[in-house]
């Protein structure tokens, strides 16, 4: 267990949380916990409850689906600095996806049940928090379009604009 | 192009001459004598047309056109006037920049598709170009306008400053003479007196510049040299001094020109376009355009071409040949998986920005000279100078329902719209 | 008029006509005029994919400078443009990389080692390498646009003390799309250079990164503040790539990319390849990003 001025310290120097007031700080950390991923192992997989989310420290993450006949199709991967999850914020709090660590992943995860708890009260935690998932959602939204338009695919391929 | 000074012909004549006798008549004789193959208006196929002609007879005495937009008719009147019609149905680059040009010839073996079975050896012939030694020619009877586009044209293909050129159209153009004609009876479609290219020929782009006059029941022909070649022929031919009278004939001949046109494109269509370029007003033109491309061919500046390969059934040649193409079809914007411009909205736009504003970006000069041909040829009527009317409206020209804006002068009563109900 | 004076008029037009209107060196020359050149390498380098190494038959090799491009013809099938993939300081080598899309490039595919192409070139704007003196290089591909950008390469890591931190960030459809593979892997190897592959989809034996171009330069690794970028590939591509970049900081004058239009004569005589009012084939086809932004988000140009 880390130390919880050590977990403060730890998320201030994450981009997602640049910003934040000490006091708002004070009160992630209390929902934060380091976590430690081999090469292999899931962070979550689909349908489980999404009780938390992530943001990584080190390593990559696949996010992944299962596809009859295809395996594990991977979507994206994530890497050091992303953020990993926002189900926990949507009813009905399940995962829509796999979570796969490709390498060792180190990441600290912070718990969706303890967060709600305080975002129910505490507003500007609320604020604070959703005006920093909400660019996060929009970028993978961004890059999800695009990846579905195929850009490199072959001419014939490329969906009629 | 660089055709000499006015009147610096070394007939030593300041100012214009009176050709005695059929000046015209005289002057295609010359011409011809020196080897000339003449080319100018003649009635064809119930237009007028640009084509050689043989005898003066072939100049379309007592012809005059009516010009509207999407129609042209011609009417005949026993008149002794040669030159008493507008714009030609086409302009002169069908001679100096030919609908369909052979560009050259590759020999398989110099550049084949494949080693076996060459004829030639690397050393072998690999590419002819085209017959470099065009005709000598003399353009008769050039509008103003025409003359103005020789000059949009030359500036594209034959410019010094530029990086490149097409010499093929060089020596087409070296080896033409211009000889140039006042207009008096300009169509209903001309806007040359707001372009400042006519109706009178200028100063300067021609060999020789005429004026015809009407005496009596009899045609007149005044002259002037705008080259030393120009003085030459002038030499050649009978003249006499212009008297003042005769100058004040022509003068007021082209002040009447100038006053007798009703269209004109806006001032700065450049800075229309510029702000129009998501106007609401290209789908409606687009709803009207065929995109048949008969502006493009018709625009006596419109130079793009594209170019197409045809194989000797043997396999052992193959010609490159350089054809007009029109901005207006799918295939010319064509990149790999479909065209750039899809909708004949964004090709209208392409034309007459091109055309208006980015000419000046790539040439210094406007595209177009206001010889009104895209407005009467086009057969549904498109009109250039009512589209860009249309374009410098900057409230959207579809009709919009919601809340009515307040008016630019921040008055608070609503401007009246003409699709609102009147006022209470 | 007789027949002596006729002449003697016909001689005094042509000779003053000819001396007033045109320089002599307009209607010289033929800029149609294809070189052949042999075929003397021909490799497969994706499905639809593929390089040739040619040598000139009639002269010396081909100058050219990064980005440029050269009309390739095909006897009898047409003439298309295609960007210089090779070494600009080994051009006795002409290298070009075509993806098969058209009937001229399904002809190109065709040929062998010893057919012969007939060459215009080279033209267009090159890839601004002296700028990038003395400042990070950051080049961005997407697909098949690591072709022109490969001499860009080459010319920096030829002088790569001239320049800072060296990335190239590239997207590929897949794994098995992954242009000029062993190129790409030997530039990843380099203590140098920084190279990061990124693909759209892929299977579980691929462990490198998956997804746009775009994260990969929103992960950084260079001063963004002190960046001269080069971005090559598809229009949809590079207008989002370009963004990412000015969101990192990179400055939009130091930002390049390279347009693709239709291009038939190349010299900006035959209209097709406008865009706006610029030829592609000759103020292109590299473009000064914040000089066609404003164009580049505009539909149908």
């Amino acid at each position: 267990m880390v130390p919880m001025q050590d977990m403060d310290d730890l998320l201030n120097a994450h981009p997602f949380f640049a910003g934040l007031s000490p006091r708002l700080l004070e009160e992630l950390a209390g929902c934060a916990r380091n976590e430690r991923f081999d090469a292999g192992d899931y962070l979550f997989q689909e349908g489980g409850v999404a009780d938390r989310f992530y943001i990584l420290r080190h390593g990559q993450v696949a996010v992944e689906v299962k596809a009859p006949h295809a395996g594990a199709v991977v979507l994206e991967t994530l890497h050091t600095d992303d953020t990993l999850g926002w189900s926990w914020l949507v009813p009905p709090h399940h995962w829509t996806f796999d979570a796969r660590a490709v390498t060792l992943v180190r990441a600290v995860s912070l718990d969706g049940v303890c967060l709600r708890g305080k975002m129910e009260t505490d507003h500007e935690l609320g604020f604070h928090l959703l005006s920093r998932f909400v660019p996060v959602m929009g970028e993978r939204l961004r890059a999800a379009r695009l990846q579905m338009l195929d850009l490199y695919a072959p001419p014939g391929l490329t969906p009629p604009a | 192009m660089g055709a000499g000074q006015p009147n610096s012909g070394g007939s030593g004549e300041p100012g214009p001459v009176r050709l005695l006798g059929d000046g015209v008549a005289a002057l295609m004789a010359v011409l011809r004598a020196a080897g000339r193959e003449v080319i100018g208006p003649t009635v064809r196929d119930g237009a007028i047309v640009l084509r050689p002609l043989k005898r003066p007879d072939d100049l379309p005495r007592g012809w005059h056109d009516r010009q509207e937009a999407g129609l042209y008719r011609l009417d005949w009147e026993d008149r002794p006037t040669r030159f008493a019609h507008a714009a030609p149905a086409q302009g002169w680059k069908r001679v100096l920049h030919p609908p369909e040009a052979c560009v050259g010839t590759a020999y398989r073996g110099g550049i084949a598709s494949s080693a076996e079975g060459a004829d030639a050896g690397p050393d072998g012939p690999c590419w002819a170009a085209p017959e470099a030694s065009p005709p000598l020619r003399a353009f008769f009877g050039v509008r103003p306008c025409d003359l103005a586009a020789l000059s949009v044209l030359d500036g594209i293909l034959a410019n010094p400053a530029a990086g490149y050129h097409d010499p093929a159209y060089a020596r087409r153009r070296r080896d033409t003479l211009v000889v140039a004609a006042d207009c008096a009876s300009p169509a209903a479609t001309c806007f040359c007196a707001g372009m400042g290219t006519g109706p009178g020929v200028g100063d300067s782009g021609f060999d020789v510049a005429l004026t015809e006059l009407v005496e009596g029941d009899a045609a007149v022909y005044l002259a002037r040299a705008g080259s030393p070649a120009g003085a030459a022929l002038l030499e050649a031919v009978e003249h006499r001094p212009a008297s003042d009278a005769e100058r004040a004939a022509a003068t007021d001949q082209t002040v009447r020109a100038t006053k007798a046109q009703t269209r004109a494109l806006p001032a700065d269509p450049r800075a229309i376009l510029a702000r129009a370029t998501e106007h609401r007003h290209w789908a409606d033109v687009a709803a009207r355009c065929l995109a048949c491309g008969t502006c493009t061919l018709a625009c006596p500046t419109c130079f793009c071409a594209t170019v197409e390969d045809a194989t000797s059934l043997d396999g052992v040649t193959a010609a490159r040949t350089r054809r007009w193409s029109s901005c207006f079809t799918e295939a010319f914007s064509y990149i790999h998986g479909g065209a750039v411009r899809g909708t004949r909205g964004a090709r209208y736009r392409q034309w007459i920005t091109h055309k208006l504003s980015a000419w000046y970006d790539q040439f210094g000069t406007s595209g177009c000279v206001g010889c009104g041909r895209c407005v009467t040829w086009c057969p549904v009527g498109i009109d250039i100078t009512a589209e860009v009317a249309a374009l410098s409206e900057t409230r959207p020209s579809h009709r919009r329902r919601g809340p009515a804006r307040r008016p630019v002068d921040g008055s608070a009563t609503p401007r009246r719209r003409k699709d609102d109900p009147p006022a209470p | 008029m007789d027949a002596a004076a006729a002449a003697a008029l016909a001689d005094r037009l042509t000779e003053t006509a000819a001396a007033a209107r045109l320089p002599a060196s307009l209607t010289e020359g033929d800029p149609w005029r294809p070189r052949p050149f042999r075929i003397d390498r021909w490799r497969r380098d994706l499905s639809d994919t593929f390089t040739v190494d040619l040598v000139p038959l009639d002269g010396p090799p081909l100058t050219f400078a990064p980005g440029q491009f050269n009309m390739l013809y095909v006897h009898g099938a047409g003439e298309v443009p295609i960007s210089i993939s090779g070494d600009p300081d080994q051009p006795e080598r002409l290298v070009h990389t075509t993806r098969a899309v058209g009937q001229v490039t399904n002809a190109m595919k065709a040929l062998r080692v010893g057919d012969t192409l007939g060459v215009r070139g080279p033209f267009g704007t090159p890839w601004p390498v002296e700028a990038a003196f003395g400042h990070d290089v950051v080049i961005v591909a997407g697909g098949i646009g690591l072709a022109p950008l490969r001499p860009l390469i080459h010319a920096v890591l030829a002088r790569r003390e001239r320049f800072g931190t060296v990335v190239l960030l590239y997207g590929a459809r897949t794994p098995e799309d992954i242009l000029y593979r062993a190129a790409v892997t030997a530039w990843r190897g380099r203590f140098d250079m920084s190279v990061h592959v990124t693909v759209d989809r892929a299977t579980g034996r691929w462990s490198g990164p998956i997804g746009m171009v775009t994260k990969l330069i929103a992960r950084g690794g260079f001063d963004a503040r002190d960046t001269m970028a080069y971005v090559c590939g598809p229009e949809v591509m590079m207008r989002h790539a370009a963004q990412a970049l000015i969101d990192k900081g990179v400055a939009a004058e130091r930002l390049f990319l390279s347009m693709e239009r239709n291009m038939k004569c190349a010299i900006g005589l035959c209209g097709h390849c406008q865009w706006g009012a610029d030829f592609v084939c000759k103020d292109g086809p590299v473009f000064r990003y914040d000089r066609v932004a404003a164009r580049l988000a505009q539909a149908e140009v």
